[in-house]
């Protein structure tokens, strides 16, 4: 076998499960090694997690998570993407939003929390709006940037072909710009799942950050703690990975080449 | 008679207007000045052109004269600064389907499949009625068995091709052609000039082709027009007297390329 030839497919699981059993060979030694008494061997996580399927608490708090996550996204989807596509496609209106959404973007959601819990309270709704926040402006920004990047020659195209402003915004800028957008999209979704976690923990008493807060101050469950976060990434992993599916559909797949 | 002669005793005999066919566009006294870090640039001085009907007219200059420019122009995604464009008497404002322009095969949408792309503007026929067309057209094209592809899946020549029949499709009565083989290999080209000059030949439309290569606006049109640059002047406006399809090294068709070369200013030999 040539050495340029492509990995077999159990090659490509072969080392990532060897560097993460790697990675538990390491966390359980260093825990037997220190001897600590407050830090959870992955053993522990594991029966602390099965413990709590077992209860079925685990499994809300999941659905709990996602299903904030998912609102707060698609909210930040359903106005971030027309009002980008409205921002990129008349410069003017841009040149005087910006400065404002400038000024906004870099404040994380979690400084935003005290401002949520005044305007919904503390409860569901100021945990999706902390999520919709992380979410939105990702969303506007590359919306766009992705709408001034079309090419004139595709805006000409479509006029040429007697489309109006609006048909040629639907049949031509959003599908140019979509690659772009759905980059956005992917950035908005890690985002989404990274402050969920944060508003949970605060806002709400139940899902995956309240699981690791509750855990903590209810006497001190280090494995459900680190189960918790193993869970988070395992999740976030997966969101990530079923997003890049999207990416390979052909209408789009043209936007992640080198080149168009 | 020198070489020279015979282009400027063609040229005099012949004013910006096509022979004996009815005018299908006129650009009448066009000016464009571009404002550029504050100091104004002619860009196009002048320009009087005429074209008739079904005439296949070559815009061949240096590039940075102004042809792409006059064509834009033409086309309607331009407004002269003064002067008029107008086509079948009617003063020309914007973009129209019955004139497409074709880019380089960039014009191309890589998000449509060749199907999409070649139906694009066909929007306001039946659903049959436009498979039908759509079909027509890939024929034509040579694109048989590509119906379904997307364009990053085909060559540079296939994307031009689509883009052809993109424009052809919605049947217009003119094309304008930017440069459009400019990207292709050297074999491709000639092979897509001579697509060209058969579609064109079955369709009759009007065509308006931008071109910076002397031997294919030689081989392609009835008659060139040569620009100077800076700012951008017809210097000349040369017949190509030799009937379809062309034998290029004949030495009519030498001659006619060696007055071009001449005009330029480029004497023969490098």
């Amino acid at each position: 076998m040539s050495a340029l030839a492509e990995p077999r497919k159990w090659e490509r699981l072969l080392w990532p499960l060897l560097a993460s059993a790697l990675f538990l060979a390491f966390w359980h030694y260093a825990v037997a090694w220190t001897a600590t008494k407050i830090f959870p061997s992955p053993l522990e996580v594991e029966r602390g997690l099965v413990d709590l399927i077992h209860r079925g608490v685990l499994y809300l708090d999941i659905l709990d998570s996602l299903r904030r996550v998912a609102i707060g996204y698609f909210a930040a989807i359903a106005i971030g993407i027309p009002l980008g596509l409205l921002f990129g496609w008349y410069p003017p209106v841009n040149q005087v939003v910006n400065p404002v959404v400038q000024l906004l973007r870099p404040i994380s959601p979690i400084a935003w929390i005290p401002v949520a819990i005044i305007f919904f309270g503390v409860g569901d709704y100021a945990a999706i709006f902390l999520v919709f926040l992380g979410a939105f402006f990702p969303i506007l920004v590359t919306c766009v940037d992705g709408v001034g990047n079309v090419p004139l020659i595709y805006r000409r195209a479509g006029s040429n072909f007697g489309l109006t402003p609006p048909q040629i915004l639907a049949r031509v800028v959003f599908p140019a710009a979509l690659p772009q957008i759905l980059v956005g999209l992917r950035i908005a979704l890690g985002i989404a799942w990274l402050v969920v976690v944060a508003g949970e923990m605060i806002a709400v008493d139940s899902g995956l950050g309240f699981l690791i807060i509750d855990s903590r101050n209810s006497g001190k469950r280090y494995d459900l703690v680190v189960g918790a976060m193993l869970l988070i990434g395992v999740i976030g992993l997966a969101l990530d990975f079923g997003f890049r599916r999207i990416e390979k559909f052909k209408a789009v797949r043209w936007g992640f080449r080198n080149e168009a | 008679m020198s070489t020279r002669q015979t282009i400027e005793a063609a040229a005099n005999s012949m004013p910006a207007s096509a022979p004996g066919l009815r005018t299908k566009l006129r650009a009448n006294g066009v000016n464009m000045t571009f404002n550029r870090d504050g100091k104004s640039m002619s860009v196009l001085e002048n320009i009087d052109l005429e074209v008739g009907d079904g005439e296949f007219v070559c815009l061949l200059g240096p590039s940075g004269c102004g042809k792409s420019t006059l064509l834009s122009t033409i086309a309607g995604f331009l407004a002269p600064t003064s002067g008029e464009v107008s086509i079948d008497g009617e003063a020309v404002r914007g973009p129209d389907p019955r004139r497409i322009f074709v880019f380089q095969e960039r014009g191309v949408f890589p998000w449509l499949t060749v199907e999409g792309n070649i139906g694009f503007g066909l929007g306001k026929l039946t659903r049959s009625e436009r498979a039908q067309r759509i079909e027509h057209y890939i024929k034509m094209v040579g694109l048989e068995g590509f119906e379904k592809s997307y364009p990053h899946e085909l060559s540079g020549g296939m994307k031009q091709r689509v883009e052809v029949a993109r424009a052809l499709a919605v049947n217009p009565d003119v094309l304008f052609l930017d440069e459009p083989f400019g990207a292709l290999d050297s074999i491709t080209r000639m092979i897509m000039r001579g697509e060209l000059l058969r579609i064109w030949e079955a369709e009759r439309k009007t065509i308006l082709f931008v071109t910076h290569d002397i031997d294919e606006a030689v081989q392609l049109a009835d008659r060139v027009v040569v620009m100077s640059a800076r700012p951008g002047r017809i210097q000349q406006i040369v017949p190509i007297d030799i009937a379809h399809p062309r034998d290029i090294s004949s030495p009519h068709y030498l001659e006619l390329r060696d007055g071009i070369l001449n005009q330029i200013g480029l004497a023969h030999g490098i």
